[in-house]
């Protein structure tokens, strides 16, 4: 634990809405107001932009199970290299999040790598089958921070309900996906002009909005706090925004493909544009990314999804779907940010201090007591999308070859010094 | 995003793998080498040396009786060496994957894929994988293309009706999942036929159909009426195990092709079909065997079609 002094930075603490230089000081793992004694360590930031640490609420580090696509340790790298210095992963493992044992074992392992913080979701329901409800006290107490089906619905609107029921008796947060299994079964892409044309087995946007609809009425019902993860259509923004305006603890997010590319990015069969939910119309894209700044969307996540190349080189539907994100988090989000012509603490905003809500913790702030997870980057840096830059062991992304701005120099969690570039 | 991955840098035709996107001036390039081979396959010897010491290598992850006889036959009459593999029942059963298929058939010194799968863009995938010496034809990829059915459909209309810019051309049945319908539909667009109709029930029609150029109708009565061309598509069975249609017997009262029917159309119509027919259920063998029917002929151009296909995408 060192004391740390980061001088002459841009200082951004989107939660006050505060932008300007000024020092910032870490001690005992925590930001305060000055030291006591000498800084052990002084980064001069000058250029750079001081911001809390990134979270993202949705980041597979696929273990245990899914080594040969990622470990904990190439994933952890990726995620202090992208300015992540908390990340919540989604417990679609093998086996799943489904027991304590098992999210005792990450958390003990992602510590043990002392960079990003962990929180793991938990699974809602057991094996994620949509059947039996987990242990979700148990799994609380081992660590998890929320409970999620990640990409699998639950099928039965019953078992749905009462997993609601439960979760809400101990005002455990739901994550969930808005998608009717029915409607989305077989599909591959958005129902519209493009899967049309590319004979492509379709989902339509009705398949989000009836979820949506069944859900909203379940959290009226039932008081439990409901996160709706990974929204796709402008119908469904609509429908968030009324339920918002209804005052119910309703919270969502976008992530950050969403926000960029649409169904015709899928070009000729391009598999990584092979996502969940698929890629929509423009219109759709649109309609997110100004949800977004408006607030209706709470926040940004990455939706990490890091693949094998074999499982990327199979004709589109045959395809995984995901994405690697972490390492593009942050210059996907100042690319959003500038489109919509928005500060830059309201920008980053929706990848600190609004996750954090959602998440229930004290960092994504710079604020005295808060948590010691900083990040400087340089806004305007070039970065060039490659396999060879990422660190994530998955290289899967449809922004390979693209050039973004925003590089990450430092990254900071707890006070210590967990990535430099 | 990137080029066309069918066209060469020159702009030849490189592979075949979809009719949409290839400018009108090679879809008549095509059209005009198979008018010069139609007169080869009724000679006595029925070869040309086009194609001599190359090997075609006919790819069939989806099983098929008809197109693959006929690639095989037009590479035969263009002295091609010709490997058929049925890898529905071979390397895919094992779990080797599409690309590790390829891969191995290139080391054995292929020039030609022909290829057919189950998954729309399978062969996109292909073509992005071979050598710059190696073409790929697509034999129909899932609901896709099947450029060469859609190219054969071309040639036929064009045989019996000279030129496209008077016809209105009606095509019926299952669009959903009809590859040969989108090819078709690409390639009359392209082609300049002023109307271009799909006649079927809403759960047999894509989502933005009309976004493709084509009028929808519901009704025979309305969708054949004055057509120069009715297309009829084949519905296979198991369409009627979903929730898509109640069964053959209905689709058949109310989308399958009888003589009555077609009379709304102009008199000098023609019927085409892709086969295998499903006489009784998209049309009835009054009409399949009648005096309107092309279906056979279809079947000869096929030949001389692949064969303008496979000719051209070699010499460039």
């Amino acid at each position: 634990m060192t004391a740390l002094h980061i001088k002459n930075g841009r200082v951004i603490d989107p939660a006050s809405g505060k932008d300007e230089v000024a020092d910032v000081f870490v001690s005992e793992g925590k930001i305060v107001q000055e030291l006591k004694g000498k800084a052990e360590k002084t980064i001069d930031a000058k250029g750079l932009v001081v911001s809390p640490g990134f979270i993202d609420l949705s980041a597979r580090l696929r273990e245990p199970g899914q080594e040969y696509k990622a470990t904990l340790e190439s994933e952890m790298d990726a995620a202090v290299a992208g300015g992540v210095t908390s990340l919540a992963c989604p417990p679609d493992t093998d086996p799943p999040l489904d027991e304590p044992g098992l999210v005792d074992m990450l958390r003990r392992r992602a510590k043990a790598l002392s960079r990003a913080r962990v929180y793991p979701v938990g699974a809602l329901t057991l094996k994620l089958e949509g059947q039996r409800l987990t242990e979700m006290a148990e799994l609380a107490e081992a660590g998890c921070v929320a409970f999620s089906q990640a990409n699998v619905p639950i099928t039965d609107t019953q078992v749905l309900w009462r997993a609601l029921q439960y979760a809400a008796t101990f005002g455990f947060p739901v994550w969930l996906r808005a998608e009717d299994v029915w409607l989305a079964k077989g599909g591959v892409a958005h129902d519209g002009e493009v899967a049309t044309r590319l004979g492509l087995p379709a989902i339509p946007s009705f398949a989000e909005t009836i979820a949506l609809g069944t859900l909203i009425e379940l959290v009226r019902a039932t008081g439990a706090r409901v996160h709706v993860c990974k929204l796709s259509t402008a119908a469904a923004v609509e429908l968030v925004r009324r339920a918002k305006a209804e005052k119910l603890p309703l919270t969502c997010d976008v992530d950050i493909h969403h926000v960029h590319l649409c169904d015709l990015d899928l070009g000729y069969f391009d598999s990584h544009c092979r996502l969940e939910p698929p890629l929509r119309s423009q219109r759709d894209r649109d309609a997110l990314a100004r949800a977004l700044a408006e607030g209706v969307i709470d926040c940004l996540c990455s939706d990490h999804t890091p693949l094998d190349e074999d499982g990327k080189h199979m004709p589109f539907a045959e395809a995984e779907p995901g994405a690697t994100g972490l390492e593009l988090l942050l210059p996907l989000t100042l690319k959003w940010g500038e489109a919509a012509s928005l500060p830059l603490s309201k920008v980053l905003a929706r990848i600190t201090s609004a996750p954090a809500k959602i998440l229930g913790v004290a960092s994504g702030r710079i604020a005295p007591g808060a948590p010691g997870d900083l990040v400087l980057f340089d806004p305007r840096a070039p970065l060039r999308v490659s396999a060879e830059t990422l660190k994530s062991q998955g290289k899967n992304t449809p922004f390979a070859g693209h050039e973004l701005q925003g590089r990450v120099r430092t990254t900071i969690v707890a006070g210590n010094v967990v990535y430099e570039a | 995003m990137e080029r066309n991955p069918q066209l060469n840098t020159r702009g030849g035709l490189q592979h075949l793998l979809s009719i949409e996107g290839l400018p009108r001036e090679i879809l008549l390039q095509i059209l005009d080498t198979a008018e010069s081979f139609a007169g080869v396959t009724e000679r006595e010897v029925k070869k040309v040396p086009i194609l001599r010491g190359k090997s075609v290598f006919n790819l069939f992850f989806e099983s098929s009786t008809r197109t693959r006889t006929t690639f095989e036959i037009a590479a035969k009459r263009l002295s091609a060496d010709v490997i058929n593999l049925n890898i529905a029942v071979s390397s895919a059963s094992k779990g080797e994957s599409l690309l590790d298929t390829v891969a191995n058939l290139s080391a054995m010194q292929a020039d030609i894929f022909v290829v057919r799968h189950s998954a729309s863009g399978a062969p996109f995938l292909i073509a992005r994988h071979v050598k710059p010496h190696e073409h790929v034809i697509n034999a129909g990829d899932g609901r896709h293309a099947h450029p060469t059915q859609g190219l054969l459909d071309l040639f036929t209309i064009r045989h019996y009706k000279k030129d496209f810019s008077g016809l209105t051309v009606a095509i019926v049945g299952d669009i959903l999942h009809s590859r040969v319908a989108r090819s078709l539909i690409h390639g009359l667009t392209t082609l300049g036929a002023p109307e271009v109709r799909v006649v079927a029930p809403q759960t047999l029609l894509p989502n933005g159909v009309e976004a493709l150029g084509v009028k929808v109708f519901h009704s025979m009565r309305e969708g054949l009426r004055d057509a120069d061309v009715v297309v009829m598509l084949r519905l296979q069975n198991e369409r009627m195990r979903g929730a898509l249609l109640p069964s053959a017997q209905e689709f058949n009262k109310h989308y399958g092709l009888t003589a009555e029917k077609l009379a709304v159309a102009k008199k000098d119509a023609i019927v085409m079909h892709p086969g295998p027919m499903n006489r009784g259920v998209e049309i009835d063998s009054t009409v399949a065997d009648g005096p309107h029917s092309v279906i056979l002929p279809q079947v000869t151009f096929g030949i001389a079609v692949r064969m303008a296909v496979m000719s051209i995408v070699a010499g460039n």
